[in-house]
């Protein structure tokens, strides 16, 4: 057993940046503040002084213009990893991202793959409102060409970054950032995960628990207090959004059979109707009732408190939504 | 003009000439319904792609728009494969996923073939900062329409580049109509290159219908930019002798304007200018386009001796295939 340490999922993600830019000299890190302010989420704060302005590379704000020169550098042979501020700003680069980094590979026949990584803050929570704390990376799960990360755990955090900068094809790693400040031990050895498969992060058999990123833990948090009703939760991280690992939970369903998605984007058009589907689809006949979904309400995000509190799934909703289904028998 | 070198006068003559013949083939085959989707004719701008390419080195990158036959045939890459894309054959540059908005080459450093109206810009910037940053001493061309400059893209690549002083020569092919809206209903200030001086960049316009000033000017660009002085925006000013694609009507400009671009068509000022130093006959003129018309039709025969990808490969080119 190696011997662990007590870090933050901000502290795991720089980590893994600082170690990929030792491993990898083609390796720099570029996007608003990056560098002298130290991250916007003080994720990178002082690899600038580790490592200099040429891969500490802070750029004005134009996301289209520094996401396409990350395309434009993994091109040349860089492995760069880009950072978006904030999801939402994001949107201002979706036209390189779409229409470039995921379709260059297929419109060149195979001859110009994209080895690029972005990394992004996403999710709601800390009453930033309506143009900083959405959740689109179902969106990006929409689009072929893009693998979607979202590393909820340090052991994620910390690991997803390296294995991403090894694929030959664009990357979005999604951070929820209310994680940032999350505190908890992590093995002083920890290394690189895979970026292909779900993860069962509490066993149970009454019913499943489909999630991913912040929202893993209010569902553990449920979990907990569904188990000391006797409701045995089984949860599902899901990790990596595009491509789906479809095994892994539909293993679970077919000993539970039932199912609650907890996913805080908007239910319209959103990941949890893409998983709800393949489940209809592939686990039809193992289910005792009909899946169910617990996603944001389809508002933007509100300021204050108590009504973005609201808008998101919660714990009491999670445990109120799996008391009534385990009703059903 | 003096110091006309014939040798290399009858390669652009011979590039230019190739272009618009293939471009003539082309538009023929898309009547035909050989050639299908958009298809965007550069008839009228060969001096510009021409030139430029003349003052490249094979090292160096290639970013073209969804109008680069010319591009692509003066870069090197075969008609062949080009017309075999534009077929849809699996023998084409890029296996028929990408048509003539998106020829791709490696091997010639042909990085497409972009389709979004200034797209390709920070794309360039990103190659460019690739080589800035590995230290190699390379230059990325980036060709754009007088559209893109309206583009946020624009703007925000002149500024990258010219920040990092990377390497990076921008083409600014204007041709006075963003499909079939005229600059003057576009742009504020439709002088193109003074807008280099806003990033503290440097620019020239140049007479894009003149090959041998395009390609004088490429060739200062590229020595401002190898001396370390950063990027370099050339404006290149010139005229879409046919339509914007095969389904515009031309409502936007009169014929006449047409025919006066016309008596400055690129290709018969270089013939006349070759003719006129006596450096150029009839005899030499025809011999020229036999071998192009051979060269046009082999083309075609390879495409149509081509064949269509199995549906079975469908989602392949999705994403890297790994080796096991």
């Amino acid at each position: 057993m190696s011997a662990t340490q007590t870090t933050t999922y901000r502290e795991a993600v720089k980590q893994a940046i600082r170690e990929a830019m030792h491993r990898d000299s083609r390796v720099f890190l570029m996007g608003e503040d990056v560098g002298h302010y130290g991250g916007c989420y003080a994720v990178s704060k002082g690899l600038l002084a580790e490592f200099g302005p040429e891969r500490i590379r802070d750029t004005p704000l134009c996301e289209s213009g520094f996401v396409g020169a990350g395309i434009g550098a993994a091109l040349g042979g860089m492995r760069p990893i880009v950072e978006v501020m904030t999801v939402n700003f994001s949107l201002l680069a979706l036209d390189q991202i779409v229409n470039t980094a995921a379709s260059l590979l297929h419109m060149s026949g195979g001859q110009f793959n994209v080895p690029l990584v972005i990394r992004m803050a996403t999710g709601a929570g800390k009453q930033l409102a309506a143009q900083h704390a959405h959740s689109f990376e179902g969106w990006y799960a929409h689009i072929p060409g893009l693998r979607v990360l979202a590393p909820a755990t340090l052991e994620d955090a910390r690991g997803m970054l390296w294995t991403a900068l090894e694929d030959p094809d664009p990357v979005l790693i999604f951070e929820n950032n209310t994680l940032y400040n999350m505190e908890g031990m992590l093995a002083e050895d920890a290394g690189p995960v895979d970026i292909d498969t779900a993860r069962v992060r509490r066993p149970g058999r009454d019913l499943t628990l489909i999630t991913y990123s912040a929202s893993l833990f209010k569902c553990l948090d449920a979990a907990k207090i569904l188990a000391e009703e006797g409701i045995e939760a089984e949860v599902i991280d899901l990790r990596t959004l595009r491509p789906l690992d479809d095994a892994t939970y539909l293993a679970s369903i077919a000993r539970t059979h039932r199912v609650l998605i907890v996913d805080e984007g908007w239910r319209s058009g959103s990941l949890s109707a893409e998983i709800s589907a393949r489940i209809m689809e592939q686990a039809f006949y193992d289910l005792d009732l009909p899946v169910e979904r617990l996603c944001s309400a389809e508002v933007p995000m509100p300021y204050a408190k108590h009504m973005e509190e609201a808008a998101l799934p919660q714990v009491d909703k999670i445990v109120a939504t799996v008391r009534r289904m385990m009703h059903h028998g | 003009m003096n110091g006309l070198n014939k040798e290399q006068a009858l390669r652009h003559l011979r590039q230019m000439l190739l272009i618009r013949r293939f471009e003539e083939k082309s538009a023929e085959l898309y009547s035909a319904m050989k050639i299908r989707g958009f298809l965007h004719l550069y008839i009228g701008e060969e001096a510009v792609a021409v030139g430029v390419m003349a003052a490249l080195t094979p090292e160096d990158a290639v970013v073209a728009t969804y109008r680069e036959h010319g591009q692509a045939l003066a870069r090197g890459m075969s008609a062949a494969s080009i017309m075999a894309e534009m077929y849809g054959k699996v023998e084409g540059c890029c296996r028929g996923r990408g048509g003539s908005m998106h020829l791709f080459d490696a091997t010639t450093r042909f990085y497409g073939g972009n389709a979004i109206v200034g797209g390709g810009l920070p794309l360039a910037v990103g190659l460019a900062l690739a080589d800035h940053m590995q230290g190699r001493q390379r230059v990325t061309s980036c060709f754009f329409g007088d559209g893109a400059v309206a583009e946020g893209d624009f703007h925000e690549s002149m500024n990258l580049a010219a920040l990092w002083k990377l390497p990076v020569l921008f083409i600014c092919e204007n041709n006075l109509y963003a499909m079939g809206t005229a600059l003057r209903y576009t742009e504020a200030n439709q002088d193109i290159a003074a807008k280099a001086a806003g990033y503290g960049m440097a620019a020239a316009a140049v007479d894009g219908m003149d090959v041998q000033a395009v390609e004088a000017a490429a060739r200062a660009a590229v020595a401002h930019i190898q001396a370390g002085n950063g990027p370099y925006l050339l404006e290149c000013r010139t005229y879409r002798f046919r339509p914007h694609s095969m389904f515009d009507t031309e409502l936007y400009r009169t014929k006449e304007e047409v025919e006066q671009w016309k008596q400055r068509d690129p290709i018969e000022l270089l013939a006349g200018r070759l003719r006129e130093a006596g450096l150029f006959t009839e005899a030499e003129r025809v011999a020229l386009e036999r071998e192009v018309a051979a060269e046009v039709e082999a083309s075609v025969a390879f495409a149509e001796a081509g064949t269509w990808e199995a549906v079975e490969d469908l989602t392949r080119f999705v994403t890297t295939e790994r080796r096991a």
